[in-house]
């Protein structure tokens, strides 16, 4: 007994111990990382909007959030899904709209977002910034090579989503279609799929807007 | 009792981590990529299992036997999540490089492994050397893993650009089979040169 209760108290001791320890860190650091958090999500709609910051010099982290302050209004739709509206310095109407997007890769989720013109069809970009797919391969769809393709393309045609494809390599031709990644099939299917998907999410709120 | 200098130094050849006692391959293959990620993994492996060492070693005479593991897997993950949470909060590109391979440290056969092996007989000081020596030891490997990777892959180290821009990269080094092969020459080339067999 005597063996046991030693035991139990030592267990005891080393969860309170633990649990302090953690607990402290995250009261800590909490504001911290969630700045940090929120950061890299204005960095990537942004990215989506189309503003090149690739040039870490001349985009320092105070740049992006300003930008981000300045332009971005985050709205929801009708069916309050997240919206992202880009309004050009001193503009009182966005001219560009962006939307998270997410579905299957191979290995996991693929989180991203796309923009639109103010059209409300034409594609102004798209970015992944979190997956899990194989570097080399399915992780191309983070490169601008392939995020550059969808720029001018058709999200939506006459109101309503285009059965918006990723072809096989070298195969995309007019404006519903980019080219896939060579070795990475399930993963541009993955682009595919969730491209469709999320644009009909939206297309009855872009419709309303369009109309307005 | 081994010297001081021995305990440091000799995980970072004749007893390394990763090439003599084949531990801790998985991370080592996932973040060598470059070699700015593996120097961070490094630090964050260092720190961890150089404290997990310390703190086991103080508390070898008192823990009971029959939770022995869980206690160092309780401290271990602890302080793995605080690694994780500083990472996060100061180096947020690289830890979002590094996504979920900082929270594998957990599982890392070099922790646990110096933990049973060496700081459950040790006093706490020669345990912390020995943990430190071995972060080093891994990290010694996982930067040069890193550097052939980076090179034949990008074209550059440490993000510095090596090559001309006519160099046209090498995606196997970038995979995983690359790094496998990689590691598996420098194995060699440590054989030979020590002279080690396996008995």
């Amino acid at each position: 007994m005597r063996e046991e209760t030693k035991t139990l108290t030592f267990a005891a001791v080393i969860c309170v111990a633990c649990s302090l320890l953690l607990s402290g860190t995250a009261a800590v650091l909490k504001t911290r990382i969630e700045a940090n958090q929120k950061y890299d999500e204005q960095r990537n709609i942004l990215k989506a909007f189309g503003i090149k910051m690739t040039d870490k010099t001349a985009w320092p982290r105070e740049k992006i959030e300003a930008a981000f302050e300045d332009n971005v209004a985050e709205i929801k739709t009708d069916n309050g899904l997240p919206l992202y509206t880009w309004s050009d310095d001193g503009a009182t109407k966005p001219s560009k709209y962006a939307f998270p997007i997410s579905g299957k890769g191979l290995w996991g989720n693929l989180y991203g977002y796309v923009a639109v013109e103010a059209d409300l069809e034409t594609i102004a970009g798209i970015t992944f910034y979190k997956h899990e797919e194989t570097a080399g391969l399915g992780a191309e769809i983070e490169k601008a090579y392939f995020q550059d393709q969808f720029v001018g393309k058709k999200l939506y045609e006459a109101g309503l989503p285009t059965p918006f494809t990723i072809t096989k390599p070298g195969m995309a031709k007019g404006d519903i279609e980019v080219d896939g990644i060579s070795g990475a099939t399930l993963t541009s299917q993955g682009v595919q799929n969730l491209l469709r998907k999320d644009s009909a999410a939206y297309a009855d709120s872009f419709k309303i807007r369009r109309e307005n | 009792m081994a010297s001081a200098k021995k305990l440091l130094m000799d995980p970072f050849s004749d007893n390394n981590p990763i090439t003599v006692q084949v531990l801790g391959i998985c991370s080592a293959l996932a973040v060598t990529v470059k070699v700015e990620t593996a120097l961070v993994m490094a630090l964050a492996l260092t720190a961890v299992v150089t404290l997990s060492n310390f703190v086991i070693s103080l508390m070898r005479n008192t823990i009971p036997s029959g939770i022995r593991m869980i206690v160092e897997m309780a401290v271990i993950s602890s302080l793995v999540i605080v690694a994780d949470q500083i990472l996060k909060a100061f180096l947020f590109d690289i830890s979002k490089q590094l996504s979920v391979f900082v929270g594998l440290i957990i599982t890392n056969c070099i922790v646990m492994g110096r933990a049973e092996a060496f700081a459950l007989q040790n006093p706490p000081g020669a345990s912390a050397l020995d943990g430190l020596g071995n972060g080093i030891g891994y990290g010694i490997v996982l930067i040069s893993v890193a550097s052939i990777r980076e090179i034949l892959g990008f074209g550059s180290w440490f993000g510095i650009r090596l090559l001309p821009e006519s160099y046209v990269p090498n995606g196997l080094a970038l995979l995983a089979p690359g790094a496998f092969i990689i590691l598996g020459l420098l194995i060699w080339l440590q054989r030979t040169i020590t002279k080690r067999v396996e008995d």
